[in-house]
């Protein structure tokens, strides 16, 4: 019997679902109704088979990156590389970092291609990859911890910006942290970009060696993880207010350096209640449209 | 980085489930969080899409039945299986259904039709694994000295018991009915219960886990016949041992003389059998049935051998004799007199005997509940009976028992059976009548459902039972009977 994906319109008849292997897409567009249906169609069409095409590159995509030349044959793989690679000359870090972003960017390129659309999204569990025409803006909801619900903030991102991609990345996901940020959401040009770069500045929030942070190798874990034998962190306890301040440090540095580098757009890094915001000056962005307020007392800019 | 690993130990799997093919170690998920590993199986964590799921947030996480017993309340949780159990009915069914439920899955309104059936027509079949004599064929089954079925036809290593029925439950006394009802609704709920089988013994049952008989817990499965365990191991002994009796009740193999020691050429011993034979090395009825050696009453295996054959049999020979289960075994050698003497046994033949054991699987009672939902009940459903079970047949209708799959009876009526341990907890229940109280469900697409004369009009959407959180009392009478 030939798999197929699980394709579903949620329960209020707008969002449709997409599911396969890891793989679970929430998506809504936006627009005339028959645009709608085909964007849908083209977005089914697309994820059908798109799971067996990376699975083909699995063992290539969990290998360590190389800089210099990509030897990956598939277009979602080839955008994955392309996102990590520019990590890669620093630390390891393989293309899997970008494979929920990647996704998303590719099924609602599909969708863009087959329809016109007012606006969409295509949410792979928390790496989002939006479409913004003239005029239109999305509202999205911050969230600290992806284990528990409540949003954190919202942001709005117009089309003006140049925002498309959202990712999440944190020790409470599905994926392995190396380091112990909660929460790290990044605002990148691409989903596959704000993808890897979530994974590299959640990495570098980070105290190493601190007795309250309990470690595991990622392969004792998942004996296929492509993090292999690297320490991941399983359990964080309590941490001073100079401990959290000098890990968010840690980070904010990364996330600095990405922004600087035009990487990334901005960044929100959240640990233990306490966060960091990068990139609201230079885009205004975060500034102006994140609820303020109280919330931002306990916040640290950095 | 990514090397497989290279060790494909026992414990860990490789889920097949889609072509990442995790590795999955016990008590992890894959990557997609569906599929685990649990103590070495693969299960899945997420409910079957077949019936009913919550599709508003997908890959969530949701154990069925995950806390503890039953507490009463319809749903539990944000999202879960909608079974039958406790919602109630009413005999004869001639309203619709308690709850008719729609849910949207894979873009297809499904609905599930939830019922509680009283069911005159049910019983419980047990299969009771072990060797030992429980009592003869047709021999009446009592529970605190009520009749409440009958020992039927034996299966390979198991002794089977059909109990209750009509019969039983209504057809007798008053208290014989009462008993019966509490039996099958004990048995069903996965509680041990005691019974004593007229001319045999006496067995404590209790659904997964090990029969209890005349007081001894029955540990194993016998490996097979003494014939078949004759096969499996005749290699193993050649050279070792001149001759093997495996003692069985049914068939009582003995080594030399069976096909599997003529083919590696072990020669003649002058063994003499009781009982009669059927093929060679093979003997039917070498001692009454009981619950000594090999499900026999003897308790000194040399009690089914005759004298040694003086033309064959030489001083010095060695004899080992040894239950189907392994759980006795006894060495001999001859003395000048070609009389068996037990001795020591030899350490390459206790690993033999160990050998047998391990390879018996544990012995468990496994109760199977079966009824038939043929008559009025499926008037609750639909308003023109019949063609609910004719969309059964057609595989349009599913049934399932507390969310557990059954097997459909081919033929008339919707006679079903359904495994009591893949129930929830106390999914079943009584009415005075006497009659046990079962859930059912039938799922079946809206369209479908439409087609077949459903109560369209009391269709509720999941969420209207869900938002209200109804409890209803369980419909059992007897406080002490809840688990």
């Amino acid at each position: 019997m030939i798999r197929q994906p699980q394709i579903a319109l949620l329960a209020d008849g707008l969002r449709l679902h997409l599911q396969d292997g890891p793989i679970d897409l929430i998506i809504e567009a936006r627009g005339d109704d028959s645009d709608v249906r085909i964007a849908y169609r083209a977005a089914a069409r697309r994820f059908t088979g798109l799971l067996d095409e990376l699975c083909a590159e699995l063992t290539d995509l969990r290998k360590a990156a190389e800089p210099a030349r990509c030897a990956l044959q598939g277009v979602v793989a080839r955008r994955m590389h392309a996102a990590v690679v520019p990590f890669a000359a620093d630390c390891f870090i393989t293309p899997m970092a970008a494979v929920a972003g990647a996704v998303a960017e590719e099924i609602l390129g599909a969708m863009c291609e087959a329809a016109r659309l007012d606006r969409a999204y295509v949410n792979n569990g928390g790496d989002i990859a939006l479409h913004l025409a003239r005029g239109a803006e999305f509202r999205i909801g911050l969230m600290d911890r992806p284990d528990r619900d409540g949003v954190l903030r919202t942001l709005t991102i117009e089309a003006d910006d140049p925002i498309r991609g959202v990712a999440t990345s944190g020790r409470h996901g599905r994926s392995f942290s190396l380091g112990i940020a909660d929460a790290v959401t990044v605002l990148a040009r691409t989903a596959s970009q704000a993808d890897a770069a979530a994974t590299i500045i959640a990495n570098a929030v980070d105290l190493p060696g601190h007795p309250a942070i309990e470690r595991c190798p990622a392969n004792e874990l998942q004996p296929d993880s492509d993090l292999g034998a690297r320490l991941v962190t399983r359990e964080v306890g309590e941490l001073s207010n100079r401990d959290i301040a000098r890990a968010l440090e840690a980070g904010a540095r990364q996330a600095r350096r990405l922004l600087a580098a035009g990487l990334i757009e901005a960044a929100v890094l959240r640990l233990s209640g306490e966060i960091a915001t990068i990139g609201t000056t230079e885009t205004g962005l975060l500034r102006s449209r994140i609820g303020g307020g109280r919330a931002l007392e306990s916040s640290i800019h950095v | 980085m990514a090397t497989e690993p290279a060790d494909t130990s026992a414990d860990k799997i490789r889920c097949d489930a889609c072509p990442v093919m995790c590795y999955i170690k016990p008590g992890a998920a894959g990557a997609c969080d569906r599929y685990a590993n649990h103590d070495g199986e693969l299960v899945r964590v997420d409910p079957h899409v077949i019936l009913q799921r919550t599709v508003s947030h997908g890959g969530r996480l949701v154990p069925f039945q995950a806390i503890g017993d039953w507490d009463g309340k319809i749903l539990q949780g944000s999202s879960t299986i909608i079974t039958a159990i406790g919602a109630g009915t009413t005999y004869p069914d001639y309203k619709p259904a308690p709850f008719i439920v729609s849910s949207e899955v894979d873009g297809v309104d499904m609905v599930t039709v939830v019922t509680e059936g009283i069911f005159s027509y049910c019983g419980v079949k047990v299969k009771i694994d072990t060797d030992r004599y429980l009592g003869p064929e047709t021999a009446t089954v009592r529970a605190a000295g009520e009749a409440v079925g009958h020992v039927t036809t034996s299966e390979y290593g198991s002794q089977m018991l059909s109990l209750g029925g009509v019969h039983h439950l209504t057809g007798g006394s008053k208290k014989e009915g009462r008993v019966t009802c509490d039996t099958l609704m004990d048995l069903s709920n996965c509680k041990a219960v005691e019974l004593t089988i007229d001319g045999g013994s006496t067995v404590v049952v209790q659904a997964g886990h090990a029969p209890i008989v005349n007081g001894v817990r029955e540990e194993r499965m016998r490996v097979g016949c003494g014939s078949a365990t004759i096969g499996m191991f005749a290699k193993q002994w050649q050279g070792k041992i001149d001759e093997v009796v495996v003692v069985d009740d049914h068939i009582t193999g003995v080594l030399s003389e069976h096909q599997a020691g003529k083919l590696l050429d072990i020669p003649d011993t002058g063994i003499k059998m009781k009982g009669r034979r059927s093929t060679p090395g093979r003997y039917f009825q070498v001692a009454e049935p009981g619950t000594g050696w090999g499900g026999t009453n003897i308790s000194d295996p040399l009690a089914i051998l005759g004298p040694f054959d003086p033309k064959t049999a030489r001083p010095g020979t060695t004899l080992l004799m040894v239950s189907t289960t392994g759980e006795h075994a006894a060495y001999y050698e001859l003395d000048d007199g070609l009389r068996p003497i037990e001795k020591e046994m030899p350490a390459s033949l206790k690993q033999s005997v160990e050998r047998i054991q391990e390879n018996c699987e544990p012995a468990l009672c496994t109760v199977l509940f079966m009824a038939g939902a043929g008559g009025s009940l499926r008037a609750g459903v639909t308003e023109n009976p019949v063609r609910l079970t004719r969309s059964i047949k057609d595989a349009l209708t599913r049934v399932t028992s507390g969310g557990a799959p059954v097997y459909v009876w081919p033929g008339g009526g919707i006679t079903y059976m359904v495994d009591v341990t893949l129930m929830p907890a106390n999914a079943f229940g009584y009415v005075p009548t006497p009659a046990l109280v079962a859930p059912i469900e039938f799922t079946l697409k809206l369209s479908d459902y439409a087609a077949l004369g459903g109560h369209m009009d009391h269709v509720r959407p999941l969420s209207s039972i869900r938002d209200n959180a109804e409890i209803r009392q369980r419909p059992r009478t007897l406080p002490e009977q809840r688990g």
